[in-house]
């Protein structure tokens, strides 16, 4: 503090400190405080808020645990509240979208990284960002295209003999979403690990080939234990992104993949109760919290690592 | 076998380019299509109806003026603060840097639903309170400036980034060197510091401007009733639409392809006066050997 004073001046330095208080409280601790707090009160009409019915209490969280479903996983039935179901599937899927997104990028982080001629590097990369370039709403657009039952994609499975009859992709329960999530977040799975392997010494890989390593062993010693920070990093963006995201789910959602964000999005827009939906929006910033927590607590990863 | 695996490699990366880039020319294929529904099967012949039409949407022009103000906005804010949090994070240490820092970082994982969510509450709130219930004055009702606030509250922490990773390369003893030969604050500020950071700030105002056209989570929440060009597609997208939302994915994919074309040409360029350059000192070495 005292080596800013000196550089920059009494003003200059209140000037900085206020801009970053500025955003720091008024723009993200004020707000989610009020969030939580707003939480624990009733949807009342106007002339009630301060009366004597405006009362602190748990009975937005407890919403969660209304109205059962009947479920069958795995060929057990079991009943169990509705939005507790959707949680547990956004999640789940979530969890899916970026296992599959990490299956994908990384042979071709590796393959950047470490095989592909440097001189056409930059060229391959440019290619890649061009659809990240193009809005969310337009790349999800686009799958809603492609899986149409008249779509281009039944199309092309037809005139190749793979289906006789045209799939509904979108009424496969979460096929949609999955897909949809997988093409727009597999980039923020794929640069961190690329900066996490382009770091590694490639001398290294030489001299295990060169001690007879298979292939494997090289990717399973080597290469995954140096590339684990650009893997966690990775990771944790494309969970938070998909477990957080509303265009691609109401896109691509079919009537029965209901995402946690379309329900939160419900209860805001529709039925015009904020304090549930602000249960609900801490209940998915805190559950996700920890489980990000978890998972970088597990891979030893620190926040800083993330997000570079 | 070494080759086999190269060709494995290869054949891979030119795989998840098609999955990349194949749903863009669907889309835009789909804009000249002579069909009402946005698709590119069956084939109805050539068109560019959709075009015109896309050219008459009064509510799609006003969305992407809103959008480009909204933008401007946010990459300015987020930039001015991001850059100043760069400069206090820099200069603090220990504790109070880490604590900072994280809680900064961490904006960036909170989902935009909850940034939404907040913000709107709070200044709806915060006008109540100042106010009574009914009307509440600019800026403490919905709107598109909640939405740029919600928008900075997380793309001020990619411009600290940015920033922050540039200023490790400066040399404090600039600024000493100046202070110490009489400048003012503000002109060690302007004329050593702030040059020196322009590449990382440039870069930021372009990553603000494109992730705030990106937005939807925290627009949709606090927009009030106006529109966006992405609020404004998805409504589209869920009332059922013609093509004219193809015929703008082709102006937008047209555009960036131009600009990525010339960036590479740039590049290539460079990169070729470059290699002459190597070249030609190595043969003066070798020259000079003989």
């Amino acid at each position: 503090m005292q080596d800013m004073l000196r550089r920059y001046g009494l003003g200059l330095t209140v000037t900085m400190c206020l801009l970053v208080a500025f955003w720091l409280i008024m723009l993200v601790i004020v707000p989610n405080i009020t969030l939580l707090e707003q939480s624990f009160r009733p949807y009342l009409p106007v002339v009630d808020i301060g009366g004597p019915r405006d009362t602190y209490s748990f009975d937005n969280y407890l919403k969660v645990f209304d109205g059962n479903v009947d479920k069958s996983l795995f060929g057990i039935s079991f009943s169990i509240p509705v939005h507790v179901y959707t949680f547990g599937l956004t999640i789940l899927y979530s969890m899916l979208v970026t296992v599959i997104c990490f299956a994908m990028a990384y042979p071709l982080a590796y393959f950047m990284a470490k095989i592909v001629n440097p001189r056409s590097l930059p060229t391959l990369i440019l290619l890649l960002f061009i659809p990240l370039w193009v809005s969310e709403v337009l790349r999800a657009f686009a799958w809603w295209i492609i899986l149409a039952f008249k779509g281009p994609l039944n199309a092309l499975l037809l005139a190749v003999g793979v289906i006789e009859d045209p799939i509904r992709w979108t009424n496969l329960g979460y096929t949609g979403v999955v897909i949809g999530l997988i093409y727009t977040y597999v980039l923020f799975m794929l640069f961190p690990i690329y900066n996490a392997i382009q770091s590694l010494d490639t001398n290294q890989i030489e001299a295990a080939e060169d001690l007879g390593a298979p292939w494997w062993k090289i990717h399973w010693k080597i290469v995954l234990p140096h590339s684990k920070p650009g893997i966690a990093s990775g990771s944790v963006m494309v969970f938070m992104l998909s477990a957080g995201s509303l265009l691609v789910p109401s896109i691509l959602g079919s009537t029965t993949s209901q995402w946690f964000t379309q329900t939160i999005d419900q209860w805001f827009k529709d039925a015009l109760d904020w304090n549930t939906a602000s249960a609900y929006a801490f209940i998915l910033l805190l559950l996700c919290t920890v489980f990000v927590s978890v998972a970088m607590w597990l891979f030893k990863v620190k926040l800083s690592d993330i997000a570079k | 076998m070494h080759k086999f695996r190269q060709t494995l490699a290869r054949a891979y990366t030119v795989l998840f380019l098609i999955f990349l880039l194949a749903p863009l020319v669907v889309m835009s294929g789909a804009a000249f299509n002579d069909s009402k529904l946005p698709s590119i099967v069956p084939w109805k012949g050539w068109t560019t109806m959709w075009f015109s039409e896309m050219i008459q949407d009064q509510r799609m022009m006003v969305a992407f003026a809103n959008t480009l103000w909204v933008a401007v906005a946010v990459a300015v804010i987020a930039v001015i603060v991001g850059t100043a949090a760069a400069i206090l994070i820099n200069s603090t240490s220990g504790r109070a840097r880490t604590a900072l820092y994280g809680m900064m970082i961490s904006t960036i994982l909170i989902p935009g639903v909850v940034i939404g969510i907040s913000t709107m509450i709070l200044w709806t709130k915060m006008g109540g309170v100042l106010f009574g219930p009914e009307g509440k004055p600019w800026p403490f009702i919905p709107g598109l400036h909640l939405s740029v606030l919600g928008q900075v509250s997380y793309i001020a922490a990619m411009v600290m980034l940015l920033v922050l990773a540039r200023l490790q390369s400066f040399d404090a003893g600039l600024e000493e060197a100046a202070l110490d030969l009489g400048a003012s604050h503000a002109q060690v500020m302007r004329r050593i510091l702030l040059p020196h950071l322009y590449p990382a700030i440039g870069a930021g105002a372009a990553v603000a401007f494109f992730q705030s056209i990106e937005n939807f989570n925290v627009t949709q929440f606090t927009r009030g009733g106006a529109d966006t060009l992405t609020v404004y597609v998805f409504s589209k997208v869920r009332a059922g639409i013609t093509p004219t939302i193809n015929a703008l994915a082709f102006l937008l994919i047209m555009v960036t392809l131009v600009l990525a074309v010339i960036y590479e040409i740039n590049r290539r360029r460079r990169a070729r006066v470059e290699a002459a350059r190597e070249a030609e000192a190595r043969r003066a070495e070798e020259a000079m050997l003989l």
